[in-house]
């Protein structure tokens, strides 16, 4: 997947960091809490009514009655109540951008102490030491329905074990060869290590009545006009598989490539010294998939590692938490320029770019004139996911409504198609979060199973 | 390897530790005929054992001691396994539990070391504590042997719940206001200095206790002892702790969580107009300079710590007495008893409160950070009179239904913001008015 870097050394032959170093680079960025700090931090939440946390978490989570839980030492039941609203609780509590939900709606951050309960650690801290001698949630009597799930993300894996709960028979068709999506391929290594979200997967699906079939690929082995005739309802929980492109001369050339593709080559090696390395390099974006790829090149040994924005900091959606975690790391911001030029080696390889300074005037954005070069062995472009659009191609797929480029979905997270349902970063959503994807799939799965229920009692 | 010993450098505060005078504030007292540097005493417990803690204590700054409970020969013998705790949520001890018996050293060693330590600390309140069987051959025998150490007085145990009642001594006694009243009596027939008599919790009517003291000629009494308690159960081997191999006992509750209980004894011992002027010698959960200033404010001539400087080490009685002299000044209080009893006019029987008054919660809404905590509360278990409310831009906001609030204070409790909530007293226009008046009472005394 990093074959545009194949001119490049690996970060062994970089040396930056010996190979203990690199593992621990990549080893968990925010520490568990200790059972102690747990018991510590869970004292600090007042226990509020009608909690402005559960308010602004997206899955519903009633975060005092678990904090409260893991205070009296019931872990179990604490790992329930999250896992309850969001079966994806262990990850979430991972990649959750807690900074800007519940963390931030917590009533600590007004009080003379300033500062939120960890809320984020403390879901960790609960679903991470959970012990159950069989899986948490049973089944409901079978319906005898059974629902294709496309995509085994956190949306459709959501979805799919909200369903099974529900008594109906599900299966996943995935293209990839693991289950997490985004956690399994695309989020840094740092914050979700240890295979999580594969253990995370095969937790849920102990519920049982899921199948999971990889290698199932929408538009290209895989017809959504089959799924809509074979199945009773159609989840589509799709990814954004095509990196967007720069749309400049050189986009093919060895040096350039999509921040997601090296991430999901990171986030898959067993030997991270042998990933090839730019010791230059430039991201191109904004966003937290921008933050992951200069944070992860920084902390595999490139030296100057340089994000560069086409506006100003405040715009950008990685948030200030993610921001600082870069520039921890050594990471450069450059602001207010976007590309212009790749530019190219005698070989025809990345040498670097050439940035146009922008200018923002009455909400348009203009170059100023003024041009910056900067000197890099690879550049990586994270400017956004789009739809891979053969995946949405057969003529059943081609009928479903837009919205952008997104799938429309009304708030029942139905498709213009009947039966056919979507969620995730598939539909237009305002915020691409795994929490939000996993509400979408819960939600979904409600939906999808009351259309059932209404249609048997009018047959 | 530098193998040069560590030389401490001498501060002269510790040499001065029974310096009487701390900021400029005279701490001493004389409590029953009893001078000590100041108030703080340490109670008679294990710290309390043997010469070796007592002179540490004295080092540190304590203004006196009451050496732990001498027995008969042999001497009580003791298990292993003797303490628990009830815990907090953050694993602060809320309250302490001992099983521990009084002193399970010989009587001559216990009686040569106070001796030893009397003469090397002539300024400091030096009292043993005594529990020996409820016949005035035992008391006789004991009390000469006692006197001669030169001790500044002594202290009747007749509270331990634990381990001595089944011999006959301890609360066996204490409950007993007749056998308090003859073992006082003994004692002063028997001994020439001061008799303290340490009173057990563990009966209905504090005052009964203080009471036949009194009439035995006790010139001081101390309380609380400790309250017969089971701090915690070991859920997955059901049994208690501390836990004595398989088995458990109740054991004797002290520390900050039965201040409350001690201090009611206290007030209700100072407000007996049988015991008037009976010196009492606070006990019971004291562990800061507040704590003990509230004691001595309610009647208490002298405190006694055990449980906070048991978790703390003796070190503690230096914020005690820096704390304490500095509110004294700051409140014009020249001596200890300046302000000792000063809150028991105030405190009285529930029928004599006005009825009238009336106070009212307001919620100071720039320190409010809505958690709704008093919302529910007074929702759920109250009187409905705090509305809850959406501002336009979605904030909470908590109002005070002033005219259903009936000034219960549950609120200003639940509150986790200091005096976000505060009770407003009301002007109502009308008289003070006690139940024994008021015309709703069917048992109203005439006025």
């Amino acid at each position: 997947m990093t074959s545009p870097l194949n001119h490049l050394p690996s970060a062994q032959e970089v040396g930056t960091y010996d190979p203990q170093t690199l593992t621990h680079n990549f080893s968990d960025l925010h520490p568990p809490l200790t059972q102690r700090q747990a018991m510590i931090e869970s004292q600090r939440c007042l226990y509020c009514f009608d909690a402005p946390c559960v308010e602004a978490c997206p899955s519903d989570i009633d975060i005092p009655s678990f904090i409260r839980q893991i205070g009296e030492k019931n872990i179990n039941g604490a790992a329930e109540t999250i896992l309850e609203a969001n079966i994806l609780g262990g990850s979430c509590a991972r990649v959750c951008p807690t900074e800007i939900l519940c963390e931030r709606s917590c009533v600590r951050n007004h009080d003379a102490e300033c500062q939120p309960v960890l809320i984020g650690l403390l879901q960790r801290y609960a679903t991470d030491h959970m012990q159950f001698d069989s899986h948490p949630f049973k089944r409901a009597a079978s319906t005898g329905r059974h629902i294709a799930v496309v995509g085994a993300g956190p949306a459709g894996l959501s979805c799919a074990h909200r369903l099974a709960m529900l008594g109906h028979q599900v299966t996943i068709f995935e293209a990839e060869q693991k289950p997490g999506g985004l956690n399994e391929y695309g989020i840094a290594r740092y914050k979700m290590t240890d295979d999580f979200a594969r253990k995370e997967a095969e937790f849920l699906m102990e519920i049982g009545g899921i199948d999971l079939q990889y290698g199932q690929r929408l538009g290209y082995n895989l017809e959504l006009s089959t799924l809509h005739q074979q199945y009773d309802s159609v989840f589509l929980g799709l990814g954004l598989g095509a990196s967007r492109a720069l749309r400049l001369t050189g986009e093919e050339a060895p040096g350039l490539m999509p921040a997601v593709d090296y991430i999901k080559t990171l986030r898959q090696t067993d030997d991270l010294g042998s990933l090839t390395v730019a010791k230059r390099c430039i991201v191109i974006g904004a966003g937290n998939t921008a933050i992951d790829m200069a944070t992860q090149m920084a902390r595999l040994g490139a030296t100057e590692v340089t994000l560069v924005y086409r506006r100003g900091i405040e715009a950008m959606s990685a948030t200030d938490h993610e921001q600082e975690i870069a520039k921890a790391n050594g990471v450069r911001m450059v602001t207010w320029a976007q590309p212009d030029e790749i530019l190219l080696d005698d070989q025809g390889r990345v040498a670097g770019m050439r940035f146009a300074k922008t200018v923002e005037q009455a909400g348009q954005l203009s170059p100023t004139g003024e041009t910056i070069e900067i000197a890099a062995d690879a550049i990586f472009k994270a400017i956004g996911q789009s739809f891979d659009n053969t995946s949405l191609a057969d003529a059943t797929a081609a009928e479903l409504a837009r919205e952008g480029e997104r799938i429309h979905v009304d708030e029942m997270f139905r498709t213009s198609l009947p039966n056919v349902y979507a969620g995730g970063d598939c539909v237009k959503s305002g915020q691409d979060l795994t929490v939000q994807a996993v509400q979408h799939g819960k939600l979904a799965a409600h939906a999808i199973h009351q259309a059932l229920a209404a249609k048997q009692e009018a047959a | 390897m530098n193998t040069t010993p560590f030389t401490p450098l001498s501060f002269p505060g510790k040499k001065n530790s029974g310096d009487s005078v701390v900021n400029g504030v005279d701490l001493s007292v004389n409590f029953a005929g009893i001078k000590a540097p100041n108030p703080f005493w340490l109670a008679s417990a294990p710290p309390t054992d043997k010469a070796y803690n007592v002179v540490r204590a004295y080092e540190a700054g304590w203004g006196g001691v009451v050496w732990k409970t001498l027995g008969e020969e042999p001497p009580a013998v003791n298990v292993s396994s003797r303490y628990s705790a009830h815990y907090g949520k953050n694993r602060e001890v809320i309250g302490f539990n001992n099983i521990e018996l009084i002193t399970d050293r010989s009587l001559e060693i216990n009686l040569k070391e106070i001796t030893q330590v009397k003469k090397d600390w002539p300024d400091r309140a030096l009292i043993v504590s005594i529990m020996v069987p409820c016949n005035e051959e035992a008391w006789a025998y004991i009390l000469p042997l006692v006197e001669a150490t030169g001790a500044d007085g002594i202290e009747l145990n007749l509270g331990c719940p634990h381990g001595m009642p089944e011999r006959g001594m301890g609360a066996a006694v204490g409950q007993n206001p007749d056998l308090i009243e003859k073992v006082t009596y003994w004692c002063k027939k028997h001994y020439s200095k001061p008799v303290i008599v340490k009173l057990t919790p563990n009966i209905t009517d504090i005052r009964v206790g203080a009471q036949a003291a009194l009439r035995g000629g006790a010139d001081a009494v101390s309380l609380i002892n400790t309250i017969n308690s089971i701090t915690s159960i070991d859920l997955d081997n059901m049994v208690a702790k501390p836990t004595v191999g398989h088995q458990s006992t109740h054991g004797g509750y002290c520390g900050s969580a039965v201040k409350p209980i001690a201090m009611n004894m206290v007030a209700e011992i100072a407000r007996d107009p049988s015991t008037p002027t009976l010196p009492i010698s606070g006990i019971g959960g004291i562990s800061t300079w507040r704590d003990a200033a509230e004691f001595i404010a309610l009647g208490s001539g002298s405190v006694q710590v055990c449980t906070a400087a048991m978790l703390n080490g003796f070190r503690i009685v230096e914020e005690m007495k820096d704390g304490l002299s500095r509110w004294m000044a700051e409140k014009g209080y020249d001596s200890i008893e300046a302000f000792s009893r000063k809150a028991i006019p105030q405190t009285t029987d529930w029928k004599h409160l006005d009825i009238n008054f009336k106070t009212i919660a307001k919620i100071d809404q720039d320190l409010c950070i809505e958690c709704g905590r008093c919302y529910i509360a007074c929702e759920d278990t109250s009187h409905q009179s705090i509305a809850k409310l959406t501002e336009q831009n979605g904030a909470r906001r908590y109002e005070v239904i002033e005219e259903e609030c009936v000034g219960c204070n549950l609120c200003q409790i639940t509150c986790p913001v200091e005096n976000c909530i505060t009770m407003v007293p009301q002007e109502t226009g009308q008289p003070f008015l006690a139940w024994d008046n008021d015309p709703r009472n069917p048992f109203r005394v005439a006025s």
